[in-house]
């Protein structure tokens, strides 16, 4: 039986500038339910590949689906989570953490009039899944690093993904809490069925729970399960390729 | 001052401003477009020129300009790729040009033209304030329908992007409704003033609130307590009323800045 993968990507290639292409014939295919990082040293082409995986960019070449329908014209948006980078996030708008995590039922509310009940019991529940419903009220910005990160998580899971796609989440983010975010994202993954895209500067504490790891530096250098991965490669940013 | 026809007007009109200025000034400070009030306000001078050059009512034609040049604004940003600060100097020096050559054609460099810079509340009509009343609720009203989706769009405008939210025709509201505050705020502080009024409440209100929520309303708060203040402030000492607003509002913007200073913001 066929089964539509959540995320393929057929031979995409893609540059800013004709002449200077950012990613050459990269091929990927994330099965739903897959947990899968994705690394590469800065400027290898992993927030352009995420970009054009979430439609915001279109391949110059090659194919981009999300759950088949091509990922610039994707229909069924409030289907995906996503977590930003922190430097493009709220900036310094004194919101709570209730007030960010609402955010994530924009798309399934709609635009106009308040949130209805079943929306606010979702992002209570999105709250508490991440421990932070002691602070729910408490302005972001009071909170460490770690807990605004956990409520930008529950923003991304309060609108119920079937693909949570995280840009360098531990950006900013002390060892313990990584440790945290990639046990909690594990549980997230084993919970709910939740396919989990992690683009990150490096592998880190997600290692230990992903099914595969794929490393970019403007193609696809590896894909495949953790213990396969070179020993040279677990830091992608080393110069050897 | 109650017994005086043009004091009730001029209250009246100032509280509606004092109100809607703040409440679209809140989501363009927090989306770092402080200044978009001041781009508007500059189109809306041309606006007032062709309004006396072609002898129509000086609001309308600036409320039309203001409307073309916030929507101008954010077409320039999103379509023609234009950053931010550059729409908004393109508009704004447009808009101050066509506004003197407009205004030396109707030959009217003169007291008619500096009601609008500065502001003339005292001489805010029944007319006018029915117009005021009804687009500030017009206003006020887009804002209460359209909260939950503007506050999420400055909570995080790329994850808004990726799950469809329809950000350009948010940011064409918003717009809109800079320019429709910019037209209807220029009776009260004159177009020099009027981003002061968007500005300065949000700014302060956001040292001393809580959440977005109570920014928003503190906005308010602080701008309506600002106008009514600024206007009797403005009476007794005889000092012209757009600027004296703004001073109060400039002094409650400086008294939050200690008060977050205090408490280590």
């Amino acid at each position: 039986m066929h089964v539509t993968p959540a995320v393929e990507l057929e031979s995409v290639s893609f540059g800013y500038r004709p002449d200077q292409r950012v990613l050459e014939d990269v091929n990927l295919r994330l099965g739903e339910g897959e947990f899968v990082a994705v690394a590469g040293p800065n400027g290898g082409g992993k927030t352009t590949l995420l970009r054009i995986v979430l439609g915001l960019e279109r391949p110059a070449e090659g194919k981009a689906l999300l759950f088949g329908e091509p990922a610039h014209r994707f229909s069924r948006r409030r289907v995906l989570g996503y977590l930003a980078q922190r430097s493009q996030l709220g900036g310094d708008a004194p919101a709570t953490v209730r007030e960010v995590v609402s955010a994530g039922r924009l798309a399934a509310s709609g635009l106009i009039g308040p949130l209805r009940r079943r929306d606010r019991e979702l992002v209570s529940k999105a709250i508490q899944r991440v421990g932070l419903d002691v602070v729910a009220d408490a302005p972001l910005r009071t909170l460490s690093g770690g807990m605004q990160q956990r409520a930008f998580i529950a923003k991304a899971i309060a609108s119920e993904p079937s693909l949570l796609v995280l840009d360098e989440p531990t950006t900013g983010v002390d060892a313990e809490s990584q440790e945290s975010l990639a046990a909690f994202l594990d549980r997230l993954h084993t919970d709910l069925g939740v396919t989990i895209l992690y683009v990150s500067h490096e592998f880190g504490a997600v290692e230990r729970f992903v099914q595969r790891l794929v490393l970019v530096r403007r193609t696809i250098v590896f894909d495949g399960p953790p213990r396969e991965l070179p020993g040279v490669w677990h830091d992608p940013s080393h110069v050897h390729v | 001052m109650f017994e005086l026809e043009f004091m009730r007007l001029a209250l009246a009109a100032g509280a509606v401003v004092g109100v809607l200025a703040p409440a679209v000034g809140f989501f363009l400070v927090q989306r770092g477009q402080s200044l978009i009030g001041d781009g508007i306000g500059h189109v809306a001078f041309a606006g007032v020129a062709a309004g006396i050059l072609l002898d129509v009512s000086p609001v309308l034609t600036a409320l039309a300009a203001a409307v073309l040049g916030g929507v101008a604004i954010e077409l320039l940003r999103s379509r023609a790729g234009a950053a931010g600060d550059q729409a908004l100097a393109i508009v704004f020096y447009t808009g101050i040009a066509l506004g003197v050559v407009l205004v030396s054609a109707a030959g009217a460099l003169n007291v008619d033209l500096f009601q609008y810079l500065f502001g003339s509340i005292l001489t805010v009509t029944r007319t006018d304030l029915v117009l005021i009343a009804t687009l500030g609720a017009v206003g006020l009203a887009t804002i209460g329908l359209l909260y939950h989706a503007l506050a999420g769009v400055v909570v995080d405008e790329e994850g808004a992007r990726v799950a469809g939210i329809r950000i350009g025709a948010l940011n064409v509201v918003l717009g809109a409704l800079a320019a429709v505050t910019v037209a209807l705020s220029m009776r009260v502080v004159g177009i020099l003033l009027v981003a002061a009024l968007m500005v300065l409440p949000a700014s302060a209100a956001g040292r001393i609130a809580w959440s977005m929520r109570s920014t928003l309303v503190l906005s308010m708060a602080i701008g309506l307590g600002s106008a009514l203040a600024g206007l009797t402030v403005a009476y007794y000492a005889d000092l012209p009323p757009g600027g004296t607003i703004v001073l109060v509002a400039a002094a409650v913007f400086c008294l939050a800045l200690g008060w977050g200073a205090l408490r280590g913001r």
